[in-house]
């Protein structure tokens, strides 16, 4: 590489137009196939002459139910992202043995499964839970909006940049090749001195922002925000659910920021924290990171968790069978989830004592697990099960899961751990509960409440082959990963020479793109109920029969959610209120406050990306003037008192006496 | 419908159980991963004991008590039995009792830094059976066997006893790795300026796979060894053949070999250099570089001082403009002492041989 | 203060608030749950400290580094502010926005001293060839004081920040949660910092 003038170095730092690959076909067909689409939705955009619209009511709102929206929406892209990278591991492995070197050398390989990882946690299931949570828990509580509505879209866009730096690092330069959680010595300067961990350690660092202060501003929220008479013991499970998951998230994620902070001093200063030599402790990472690793799995299974109790309950027609007792499990998993996170490195020779500890806490947790399992079991018995879509997931999740957990109990054993520590049954392990519970939930979650945000059912037909494609193809695709784990075959290898191993990675690459047909069936399931839009209409607000405050309201709510805030008597509030014939009120409305929409968020959070980029790529004066303009941009914001606004009693009186003449209308029908 | 291709496809499996693939976690040929093994199959079977009566259970409810089904009990309200409760959580409570039990002794027993007591589970362990050392080195990315008791190393390729214990002592040169043999005995991770232990014994003869289970960088994929479990006699003629080999392992080859490189073929040293494994651990097969236990000795006594600042090699400090941490991240600290001329490892007057213990 | 007061109150049929229902304000336990993360961004780097404090890489360690006389200075300045702090509080309560703005100043000036000490310290430290990369232990003691150093300069830049907005604004609703918020950050840092001069510099120096 020759020598580039020291201007050249000043200006662009490490950025060089070598660093665009457009020397990799699959890249280049990537990008142009990304930019026509971007361009077409662009073009779209622009025609239907949305850019106000889009930019006003969407990227400015601060409303609870708008940015939990446009998480689903990240949370969806990110996944086709993700899957795109799943797909792509999957054929490599299914082709590449023997003379075959598949498809993708080890350079491109290793970024692809780092990079698999990263977006499916951070991007997609991460994005999805704080979603729901955003979109549901303020209407279950009977709140306006979250405690901190500003922050809140602030939040929204961090995690935004980040995932944008992730994909960037797509078409400039390259991502981390060292596995999702980065172990150093592997990922230090010495070893990774490209930009690939920096994009890393950037994308994690923003988003992590981000995902603390959303965690902050849902605890503040269910703590402080709840209707009267809605006593912690009335909150219903979903609420309670992401109570436990935001403490988790503020407990865990500052770990996160620090060590990842740490190493991004040894890249960036040369410090000796995780170095082999100058008295480095590279294993004091791998305790780090799993410290905040390990919570990180509850914080995305307890919210799912909670929505599967609300569709056992509502789609049972039957109060939740042991409320107390599924409080209890979901307090006790979050204690135990900070106890065990040695479990995941019980090969790196701890003593005996050690390793059997961490051991049996991993499997005292399976107990509270278990309970819950079984009070969703008798949650059905007794009941009217209705088998919509929402109950499908449910039912696939049931099945699944305690498949799953099983196996994660037997990881849990440190010597059986030994033989299966990093090999493909891992791999199945994790995914069984990942896909099997969070994403199975996450659907379960969507058919839900797809009809309180948009006022119509999503269509019955393509979620179900949604799901039987998603249910199956899981099988089908980590089934073989089980047995491949029993043969000895590890993760994170693109080429093998034991041909009879082949079979079964061409198995899990169909098993893969039966996954692939569900994705594409929930997209065109999308797509149909909108065009059927029509048909699908609910218009009582209240389509399954549902028990919680979110169905109180029309669908979609109102900007303010509740023209009256709702006083609660009882756990299953809404249901409640319907048994005992409470009255809506019709008159007397008052000027509800409101927190106004602010563009500070999204310009915040573009600087920040900045500042990130520059720092990637050693671009030194973008990076202190972006960091410096980061802090300028926060302090002119902070001079902005004129931070809210009333809707009008007479706008809320119009809106509620549609709303009146809606339901009468229904009544009469 | 779907269901039924799901079942079909489920099955699936089951067909490829029969034709008799290499199962080598389930069939292993050591006695330590044939405990282990069997842990796998005791949890799992504990465990069934639960996950079986809940699915069935599912399944049971969602058919009985689906909308359709008018003659079922409908119970809205019932939300609350304190028996039942106590049966939800002592169940699982009982079964993780048991495993935990369970646990806590295979952790123990199965630890793999604690020498073997049995040769497998007829047999026990004589008592003047001395164990086969061997030093495990992973390096980018291949893997480095050192034999102290014969003074011969091999890369790629290891070879052991039958039936004989193996105390081996494992380190890396870089980065993280996994030194995994599944037929032998579990994982243990091989970690820089660290050293782990496995004990372990093969009873079968054949040869077997080893390799690194923990990512490692660019190579990692082909990072794989021979491992070959030898009759006695067998093993005596391999160590014959590996000290036959002319090229000696000392500090300046194994430098060399430390430079990354992938798909390394086989290749034996008959002569190693003493103390290597220790130098190795240590950090300073590089003479210039001082060893973590001195460093570590000088650390307990306070430090160097001030005057131990400049002790570096490549000073960041020289240029303090540099921005350039590649070149910090190759610095070290320079060994205090001039070391000693090499001595090649004189073979053990007494290292075994194992041709005559049968 | 009175949204879960009226819990008892209503009616058992009252499904509906029907004024304007007004939930807490959550400022005060928002910002307490982000200092106690903040915390655990500390306990990460007080652990880290904790394992490789004592890995001199055959440097200097704490002995030859640490001069406790400037370190008590230093301390004395940041408990000082504190205290001036303390006062702001205090006139604020009493409404007197010009005192809050001197005690700020004063409380500012102090914090000003520390991080220049610690500054002094540093540089010292990096001209003496004892930068962070000589060794584990220096890693961990540069990141974790400079953190907290970090820490007080953002303390600094927001309370200049918010001198201007109390001077324009006046001691309003908002500006006095402010103070407030300042004021738990503040006096966090405090706490924290009482950690480091005993853990890191008193027990390096003592032991």
């Amino acid at each position: 590489m020759q020598e580039r003038s020291e201007l050249m170095q000043t200006l662009f730092g490490r950025l060089t137009l070598e660093a665009i690959p457009y020397h990799e076909p699959i890249l280049v067909w990537t990008f142009v196939a990304t930019a026509i689409l971007g361009m077409s939705l662009l073009a779209y955009i622009t025609r239907k002459r949305a850019w106000g619209t889009l930019w006003n009511d969407w990227f400015c709102s601060i409303d609870h139910k708008r940015i939990g929206v446009m998480y689903m929406v990240l949370g969806i892209v990110m996944l086709l992202r993700g899957f795109a990278d799943a797909i792509m591991m999957r054929a490599q492995q299914a082709f590449a043995f023997g003379d075959s070197m598949g498809y993708l050398p080890p350079h491109h390989y290793d970024q692809i499964f780092t990079a698999h990882g990263v977006i499916m946690i951070f991007f997609v299931a991460m994005p999805f839970v704080t979603g729901l949570m955003n979109y549901v828990v303020p209407l279950q509580i009977g709140a306006r909006d979250v405690a901190f509505p500003f922050l809140n879209n602030f939040s929204f866009w961090m995690t935004t940049a980040g995932a944008v730096l992730v994909m960037m690092s797509l078409f400039v330069g390259e991502f981390a090749q060292t596995g999702w959680l980065a172990y150093p010595p592997l990922s230090g300067i010495a070893y990774s001195p490209s930009v690939g961990v920096d994009y890393y350690i950037w994308a994690l660092q923003i988003a992590g922002v981000g995902t603390l202060l959303s965690g902050v501003n849902l605890l503040v929220t269910i703590v402080k925000m709840r209707a009267p008479g809605m006593t912690l013991m009335k909150m219903p499970v979903f609420t309670w659910t992401a109570l436990c998951t935001n403490v988790l998230i503020v407990a865990a994620f500052p770990v996160l920021t620090a060590v990842l902070g740490l190493l991004s001093l040894d890249r960036y200063v040369g410090t000796n924290f995780f170095t082999n030599d100058f008295g480095g402790n590279a294993m004091m990472y791998v305790n780090l990171i799993w410290i905040w690793g390990h919570p990180e799995v509850y914080i995305l299974i307890l919210p799912l968790f909670g929505v599967f109790s609300e569709v056992v309950s509502t789609f049972s027609g039957k109060r939740l069978f042991g409320y107390t007792s599924m409080v209890y499990a979901t307090v006790v998993i979050t204690i135990l989830s900070y106890l065990v996170w040695l479990h995941h490195f019980f090969t790196m020779g701890s003593g005996a004592s050690v390793n059997s500890f961490f051991g049996i806490t991993t499997m005292i947790i399976s107990i509270p697990t278990g309970a819950k399992m079984f009070n969703w079991l008798f949650t059905m018995y007794r009941g009217r099960i209705k088998f919509d879509v929402p109950m499908l997931w449910t039912m696939g999740f049931m099945f699944t899961f305690v498949i799953g957990g099983m196996t994660g109990v037997l990881l849990a054993v440190p010597p059986a751990d030994f033989v299966l520590h990093n090999s493909l049954f891992l791999i199945a392990h994790f995914h069984n509960v990942i896909i099997g519970g969070v994403v199975f939930g996450v659907f379960a979650g969507i058919n839900y409440w797809f009809p309180k945000v948009a006022g119509f059912k999503l269509d019955e037909f393509w979620g179900k082959v949604s799901f039987w494609f998603w249910l199956v193809g899981f099988w089908v695709a980590f089934a073989p990963l089980y047995v491949l784990g029993l043969m000895g075959v590890t993760r994170r290898v693109s080429h093998f020479e034991d041909m009879s191993l082949q079979i079964w990675f061409q198995i899990a690459a169909v098993g893969a793109v039966l996954i692939g047909v569900g994705i594409l069936a929930f997209l065109i399931q999308i797509f149909v109920s909108i065009r059927r839009r029509d048909s699908l209409r609910d218009e009582t607000g209240d389509p399954w029969n549902g028990r919680t405050l979110e169905w109180a309201t029309s669908s979609p709510p109102p900007a303010y959610n509740f023209a009256f805030t709702p006083r609660v008597h009882d756990q299953d509030a809404w249901f409640d209120m319907k048994r005992r014939g409470h009255q809506r009120p019709v008159s007397g409305f008052v000027d509800i406050h409101m927190p106004k929409n602010t563009a500070a968020g999204i310009v915040l959070a573009g600087i920040a990306t900045v500042c990130g980029f520059a720092l990637i790529w050693h671009i030194w004066w973008l990076a202190a003037a972006s960091f410096f303009g980061l802090i300028a941009a926060t302090i002119i914001h902070t001079f902005n008192y004129d931070r809210d606004y009333h809707i009008h009693a007479d706008e809320v009186s119009r809106v509620e006496d549609q709303r009146t003449s809606q339901l009468a209308a229904l009544q009469k029908a | 419908m779907a269901a039924r291709i799901a079942r079909c496809i489920l099955l699936l499996p089951l067909v490829f159980l029969l034709a008799g693939c290499d199962w080598v976690v389930l069939r292993p040929s050591g006695d330590i991963a044939m405990q282990q093994r069997d842990l796998i199959v005791v949890s799992t079977i504990l465990m069934l004991l639960i996950v079986l009566p809940v699915m069935a259970l599912t399944a049971l409810f969602a058919w009985r008590y689906r909308q359709s089904n008018r003659e079922a009990a409908y119970d809205p309200e019932w939300h609350h039995s304190t028996q039942l409760e106590l049966v939800i959580w002592s169940a699982p409570l009982l079964i993780i009792i048991a495993l935990g039990a369970v646990t806590w002794i295979a952790t123990h027993t199965l630890d793999p830094f604690r020498p073997l007591e049995r040769i497998d589970a007829q047999r026990e362990l004589a008592a003047d059976v001395k164990p086969l050392k061997v030093q495990v080195v992973a390096m980018d990315w291949k893997w480095l066997f050192i034999y102290p008791d014969y003074g011969i190393a091999s890369v790629n390729e290891m070879a052991a006893p039958v039936d004989v214990p193996i105390e081996f002592s494992i380190t890396a040169s870089t980065v993280m790795n996994s030194f995994f043999v599944p037929a032998l005995a579990g994982q243990i991770y091989a970690m820089p300026a660290m050293e782990t232990k496995l004990h372990a014994v093969i009873n079968q003869a054949g040869d077997y796979e080893g390799f690194s289970a923990n990512y490692s960088g660019h190579g990692f994929s082909h990072m794989r060894f021979r491992f070959a479990g030898l009759s006695g006699a067998d093993f005596d003629a391999w160590v014959a053949k590996v000290k036959a080999a002319k090229d000696p392992l000392n500090r300046e080859e194994y430098l060399r070999l430390d430079q990354p490189s992938e798909r390394e073929p086989v290749r034996h040293y008959g002569t190693t250099m003493a103390g290597l494994f220790d130098a190795v651990v240590n950090l300073c097969v590089d003479p210039a570089k001082m060893c973590m236990r001195d460093m570590m000795a000088i650390d307990a006594r306070g430090g160097l001082g001030l005057a131990g600042v400049y002790n570096v090699s490549r000073l960041a400090y020289d240029r303090p403009r540099s921005r350039d941490v590649r070149t910090q991240a190759e610095a070290f600290v320079l060994s205090l002492c001039q070391v000693g001329p090499e001595v090649m490892l004189s073979p053990a007057t007494d290292a075994p041989m194992y041709g005559l213990l049968r | 203060m009175s949204a879960h007061a009226a819990e008892t109150t209503f009616p058992p049929d009252s499904f509906y608030d029907t004024g304007e229902h007004h939930p807490q304000n959550g400022t005060m336990l928002g910002f307490w749950l982000y200092l106690m993360s903040d915390c655990l961004i500390f306990a990460v780097l007080f652990a880290m400290y904790g394992v490789v404090g004592a890995n001199y890489a055959a440097g200097p360690g704490p002995k030859d580094l640490f001069d406790l006389g400037l370190v008590a200075v230093n301390t004395s300045m940041l408990l000082l502010s504190s205290i001036t702090y303390g006062f702001a509080m205090l006139e604020m309560a009493r409404g007197r926005q010009n005192a809050v703005l001197g005690w700020l100043a004063v409380t500012g000036l102090f914090g000003l001293a520390f991080v220049g000490l610690e500054l002094y310290e540093f540089n010292h430290f990096i001209h003496e060839g004892a930068g962070p990369q000589r060794s584990a232990f220096l890693s961990a003691f540069f990141a974790l004081v400079g953190t907290h150093g970090l820490h007080v300069s953002f303390g600094i830049v927001w309370l200049v920040v918010l001198m201007v907005q109390v001077r324009k604004m006046g001691l309003t609703e908002p500006n006095r949660r402010r103070l407030a918020c300042l004021s738990l950050f503040w006096h966090f840092l405090d706490v924290v910092w009482i950690g480091v001069f005993t853990f890191v510099y008193l027990m390096g120096v003592l032991r």
